[in-house]
């Protein structure tokens, strides 16, 4: 299945082959009231016109803090949380517009790893009944013995043991319980994986194994990864490109290496700075830059660029009224007016003073206003 | 964190997590585990112990006892007349005595027990039946069904709010004098008094299992939403229902004696039944309190089987007490 995509004519000048094309994606929550019929009073703008291209093959890190839209992106992707506007083309296939019965078939080419492996795993399946689902619901596999054979090349490549197959999730470890996630979602051969979050909610110890079996996994069998993740560490670690999301919308693109040495975009200079020095003598004398306020309500977003009203290197003209959008800089695409003179050291930061009431609230309380995220349930 | 390029191959660290399960033993099923749970935990032994006297009683019990229950003996041979006041107690030959028309109360009390389970296990399959059936099509349909599943689960769930608003004896008794008196009617009645229970349990339960992850990653698998409903969803939103079922047994028992009491039960008052026998025994309380006495101990100790079972059972099924 590695048909080349000669039909998309909308790749950037020297990018590879792209398995996935976001265009424009959106993903607007209504936010209704009403006893029997809902009245549409506001939207959660969890990702609001996001282009992003995962080349195959390779691992596409998407970073930013919670609530940023970064999960809802991931899933708007696969077409798991309907897009409100937008397209998504998946090896050329425009996705957003196919049929339901066409995209169920094109499921076992794209599948998920989700954050957390207990919440991700029906308790009342067994190891076995949780593999034979995709398999079955594609019609992969003659009979249950060919069928046992797929299963058992997976839980090898993921490091099982054949006996799993009979017990439970409630009698494996975190780390157990994440490789049968891994291997749900590989025994149906796909060829893009997005992974939620897949180790935030392990140990670090069984992170490092469980970010390197991914590394194995993808050399041997070709996977393109979207990562999607809020470990700095851990997405420099597999990515080859980063993205970086704030308030629904990228705001830094740029390969790995890059992108940690020398960020361009303010909220990306103060993530990274965030990120502890293992030196304390280094880690007393750095820069660090704290950002005041909080992420604001995505149902509410800040006119023009939506980081302004926390960005220290904010300026009187165009950042309030004029969106920026994703440019190229020097090989970076960063969606911020002054990135040259942010990076020239021409413009200094200077003091943010924290909106509490900011202007044009009269919507929704933000109180009852909250960016639909990890559904994640902490039994 | 420190991620070595050189140590990717952590087999070590690999095998030590994989010892942490051993043997090759097959896997314990949630329900295996409940059910161990149940059997260690003295009050589900005791209510379990309460129902099999019970069951016991009311299958093989009327095949055993010593007079016919509807035989009026004591009349035909001139010790009871309730007219007077005279209902003789306990003796070595009717060991619970008479009951006001001079039949023995024991033997009644037994075969009661028959009827007394019989109404309340199918009054509460009745309820549970319907109310399942309402609440798993509003739950799938607001769990996985979009807009118009939104709609159709707000319609189902207005009609279960009006069933809920009705005080439920008031809507078992305009029930039961609706469709007239008889034995099928009392437990038709009694039913729907919990079929909007039932309907709210599953649905709440169903839509909080649909915003699981499990469900989104059988989706992404590429299952049917039907399927994903049915297979899924469903069976890991029954384990309160269950436990509402075994609650609801003992209330509708309760209930069902409530009607007989009022006079809407089965109207073949000859056949014994707890509810009427207790309704039965209010004019003679000053002459004979025991024949209140019996059905009432009767009712509340099979009730109490019931519930203590049903409690011992939600704990079991609990998900967040499993080790």
């Amino acid at each position: 299945m590695t048909l080349p995509a000669t039909d998309v004519g909308t790749t950037r000048a020297g990018a590879t082959d792209a398995l996935v094309e976001v265009r424009d994606l959106k993903v607007h929550f209504p936010i209704t009231t009403g006893v029997l019929f809902d009245r549409v009073v506001g939207h959660v703008k969890a990702v609001d016109g996001v282009d992003l291209t995962v080349p195959r093959g390779q691992t596409y890190g998407l970073v930013g803090e919670s609530g940023c839209g970064k999960s809802t992106l991931g899933r708007a992707i696969l077409q798991l949380t309907p897009p409100t506007a937008g397209e998504v083309r998946f090896d050329g296939m425009e996705l957003t517009r196919l049929s339901a019965g066409k995209m169920r078939g094109l499921r076992r080419r794209m599948q998920m790893i989700f954050q957390d492996p207990m919440s991700s795993l029906d308790p009342r399946q067994n190891v076995e009944s949780i593999l034979t689902e995709g398999l079955a619901a594609h019609g992969i596999g003659a009979g249950r013995s060919e069928r046992r054979d797929i299963i058992n090349r997976t839980l090898d490549a993921v490091g099982l043991p054949h006996w799993a197959l009979s017990r439970y999730p409630h009698e494996f470890s975190g780390g157990q319980r994440q490789r049968i996630g891994i291997a749900r979602a590989l025994v149906l051969g796909p060829e893009l994986i997005v992974a939620d979050e897949p180790v935030s909610a392990l140990d670090v110890s069984i992170q490092a194994q469980v970010i390197n079996l991914l590394d194995e996994l993808q050399e041997e069998l070709g996977l393109t990864y979207l990562v999607i993740a809020h470990d700095l560490a851990v997405v420099r670690h597999i990515s080859d490109v980063v993205g970086v999301m704030y308030l629904g919308a990228l705001v830094e693109e740029a390969p790995s290496d890059r992108l940690y040495r020398e960020p361009l975009h303010p909220y990306t200079r103060a993530l990274m700075s965030a990120v502890p020095v293992p030196d304390p003598d280094l880690e007393d004398r750095r820069e660090r830059i704290l950002l005041a306020g909080d992420l604001p309500s995505p149902a509410n977003p800040p006119s023009g660029c939506r980081f302004h009203t926390r960005c220290p290197w904010a300026q009187p003209t165009r950042c309030a009224d004029e969106r920026p959008v994703l440019r190229d800089v020097g090989g970076t695409k960063v969606a911020c007016h002054w990135a040259e003179q942010i990076a020239s050291g021409e413009l200094r930061p200077h003091e943010v003073r924290v909106e509490l009431v900011r202007p044009g609230d009269e919507g929704e309380a933000p109180s009852i206003v909250s960016a639909p995220s990890e559904p994640g349930t902490y039994v | 964190m420190t991620l070595a390029p050189g140590k990717k191959k952590e087999k070590l660290d690999r095998l030590a997590e994989l010892s942490a399960v051993h043997d090759d033993e097959r896997g314990v099923s949630l329900w295996r585990e409940a059910m161990r749970r149940l059997r260690r935990n003295p009050a589900a032994i005791v209510g379990a112990v309460i129902l099999a006297a019970f069951v016991l009683v009311a299958v093989i019990g009327p095949f055993l006892v010593p007079y016919e229950p509807t035989d009026t003996i004591g009349v035909r041979e001139k010790v009871v007349s309730s007219g007077h006041g005279i209902i003789p107690g306990p003796s070595a030959d009717h060991w619970l005595g008479y009951d006001h028309q001079g039949r023995d109360e024991f033997s009644r009390m037994v075969v009661g027990a028959r009827q007394t389970l019989i109404v309340g296990i199918v009054s509460t399959l009745i309820g549970l039946t319907i109310g399942v059936l309402i609440g798993g099509v509003a739950g799938a349909a607001a769990g996985l069904g979009g807009r118009w599943g939104r709609l159709v689960d707000n319609v189902l769930m207005r009609i279960v709010d009006m069933m809920l608003s009705l005080p439920s004896l008031l809507l078992a008794v305009s029930v039961a004098a609706l469709l007239g008196p008889s034995l099928v009617t009392v437990m038709i009645a009694v039913g729907m008094v919990s079929v909007p229970v039932f309907a709210r349990l599953l649905r709440g339960a169903m839509i909080a299992q649909a915003n699981r992850d499990y469900v989104l990653a059988a989706s992404s698998l590429g299952v049917r939403k039907s399927k994903i409903a049915i297979s899924h969803i469903v069976p890991n939103s029954l384990a309160p229902v269950i436990v509402q079922a075994t609650l609801t047994l003992a209330t509708a028992i309760i209930e069902v004696a409530a009607l007989s009491f009022l006079g809407l039960g089965n109207p073949d008052s000859a056949v014994p039944e707890w509810g009427l026998m207790l309704a039965d025994a209010q004019k003679y309380l000053d002459v004979r309190p025991g024949l209140a006495i019996y059905p009432a101990v009767g009712i509340i100790i099979t009730a109490l089987g019931f519930t203590l079972l049903g409690e011992a059972m939600r704990e079991a099924l609990d998900p967040k007490l499993r080790r």
